[in-house]
């Protein structure tokens, strides 16, 4: 597992007081046949931060995200949640322990045979509160996600997004310690998508409700999360605060599921890249944080002489951090000059690739 | 139609509403907590156990599988038992709801077993228990379906309860046999056709039109 540098992000969390664990994995195990589901996963979520599990399908996502509430038991390992340990407990012990952890669905999952109300009054049912307090609790919930004027319709008259909006606010509705959300965005469009994530954002910083949600998609987390981890073939690979996360990925995995969100060589330019010199030599340059934030161009023109020119790229920002990737030409005939932009810019923190070379000017 | 025949057909159907409309609501109240404890106990249902969900499922594939008129005869000591005597509207109830309550549970088994099972999940991650979970999940998510096949099951207990004829219980089966048949009143015989139809038409449409409101799908 990378561990990330976490200086500035920590700085935009919580500084003071040490964050409180809302959840702690220790070593989870959980095998399906001849699969390994989850392969020793650890991990903590911290009180008030969103924590975004991102994988492809089939890297145990699912499977992690239902030990968390006991809808499904790991093998071996412990499943601490607000301090007890919960992997061992009966279905009996298990369900007022489930009604402090909402969960949100990829499809909503609302009952089709109740009202909106009904649907977000029901785990109060659960819980046995009185007719009156539900209904009361169901309203502010929904005026919360700006849905009052559904309260007596049915699910299937509402969009996609009316239909997680109201999941949401079923899942709040025992004011939770937790929520976990499981690909709640996946079946929604984009402009949708977006929605809902603010939402989300702005139940976290309103309740100060701690959200662990798990997606395939990179935009999910760079949109929303504090932190991410990134899980493949039931491991963490890589875990720490999304901005150093995009910013320097380490694996494969996370530079693959980053693929679609970060700038990449245009197509025509990629193949036309030959491993031996050429009249240009183009170069990968990624910058973050501090290193993005100085006037670095200027200064390469001003102290390295000679030509360079920007091919593609440009800076970035997640979560308030500079993250920028360039793609700079170099004329190749003059490997000396070469050398020097490349020390150059490592001393401004930049990580340099030199990704090969063109045989005549782009 | 003389005024005694019509006087008769009157009191046939009677009969038969008498028979079908109590065979069907036994069946109903059987037969659902029935369906109910088969997906339930079945894998991966909210109360696993193979060995409960076997044993049911080959008690009601037997009873299915008897044909009616031999249950109606072999039932008769039960129904003795039960009722009092083995003749009659009353007696009739005991065979056919013996046959329609298998027969209903399967039905709703099918509709229980339609429902996603995402939504089983939910409940049971709001901390719901096995009967929030049949309560507020299971039963109203599969409502349209437990009607719509509640009302199949009451149309086939109006042809089964004219074989119950055969135990003297009456009914317009009985009647179109006796008189339409044996004497050859032919008006008897369409009258009692008519009535048949009208009765599973209405039947039919009664539940139609309340599976369209309980529907929110």
């Amino acid at each position: 597992m990378n561990q990330h540098f976490t200086a500035t992000a920590e700085a935009s969390g919580q500084a003071d007081a040490p964050p409180q664990d809302v959840v702690r994995l220790v070593d989870l195990k959980r095998r399906f046949g001849a699969t390994a589901a989850l392969d020793g996963i650890s991990l903590t979520v911290r009180k008030g931060e969103i924590l975004g599990i991102i994988g492809r399908s089939g890297a145990g996502k699912s499977t992690l995200i239902r030990c968390l509430n006991g809808l499904e038991r790991p093998d071996s390992g412990e499943v601490v949640i607000e301090g007890r340990e919960i992997s061992r407990l009966g279905e009996r012990d298990l369900q007022p322990l489930r009604r402090r952890i909402g969960m949100i669905f990829q499809h909503f999952n609302l009952l089709s045979a109740k009202t909106v109300e009904d649907n977000v009054a029901l785990p109060l049912k659960i819980e046995g509160r009185p007719k009156a307090e539900r209904l009361a609790r169901a309203a502010e919930l929904l005026d919360l996600v700006g849905l009052s004027e559904k309260a007596k319709a049915y699910p299937a008259s509402l969009s996609g997004g009316q239909k997680q909006r109201v999941g949401i606010a079923r899942a709040l509705a025992a004011r939770p310690a937790l929520l976990l959300s499981d690909e709640a965005t996946s079946a929604l469009d984009p402009e949708t998508t977006r929605s809902i994530l603010a939402l989300l954002r702005d139940i976290n910083r309103q309740l100060g409700l701690t959200i662990l949600l798990i997606t395939h998609e990179m935009e999910v987390i760079r949109s929303i999360a504090d932190r991410v981890a990134v899980i493949d073939a039931g491991r963490i690979v890589e875990e720490g605060p999304v901005w150093s996360v995009f910013a320097d990925p380490r694996s494969d995995v996370t530079r693959s599921l980053l693929g679609a969100i970060r700038p990449r060589l245009p197509a025509e330019l990629s193949a036309r890249l030959l491993p031996a010199a050429g009249a240009e030599t183009i170069l990968r340059v990624d910058v973050a944080g501090e290193a993005a934030r100085g006037p670095l161009l200027s200064d390469l023109a001003a102290i390295v002489p000679g030509p360079f020119r920007l091919v593609h790229g440009g800076i970035d920002h997640v979560q308030q951090q500079p993250v920028g990737t360039l793609f700079l030409s170099v004329p190749g005939s003059d490997a000396r000059h070469l050398a020097e932009v490349i020390t150059f810019l490592k001393t401004r923190q930049a990580r340099v690739e030199v990704l090969g070379h063109v045989a005549d000017s782009v | 139609m003389s005024p005694i025949l019509f006087e008769l057909l009157l009191r046939s159907i009677w009969e038969t509403v008498l028979m079908t409309a109590a065979s069907g609501l036994i069946s109903l109240v059987f037969g659902l907590p029935l369906g109910l404890a088969l997906i339930s106990t079945e894998r991966g249902g909210i109360a696993e156990s193979l060995w409960v969900n076997r044993v049911l499922g080959a008690v009601i594939n037997g009873f299915r599988s008897v044909p009616f008129i031999i249950l109606l005869v072999a039932l008769i000591p039960l129904t003795r038992l039960i009722v009092g005597t083995s003749i009659g509207t009353w007696a009739a109830i005991v065979p056919l709801s013996i046959a329609a309550t298998p027969y209903y549970a399967r039905i709703a088994e099918v509709s229980l077993r339609e429902v996603d099972h995402g939504l089983i999940e939910a409940a049971r991650a709001m901390g719901g228990n096995r009967w929030t979970i049949i309560r507020e999940v299971l039963v109203p998510e599969a409502l349209p379906g437990i009607v719509a096949g509640f009302t199949v099951t009451l149309v086939t207990l109006i042809g089964a309860s004219a074989m119950a004829g055969a135990i003297g219980a009456g009914g317009l089966g009985d009647l179109a046999i006796r008189y339409g048949y044996q004497r050859f009143e032919t008006s008897v015989m369409i009258a009692v056709v008519i009535v048949l139809i009208v009765l599973v038409c209405g039947i039919q449409w009664v539940g139609d039109r309340l599976v369209a409101r309980l529907d929110r799908r």
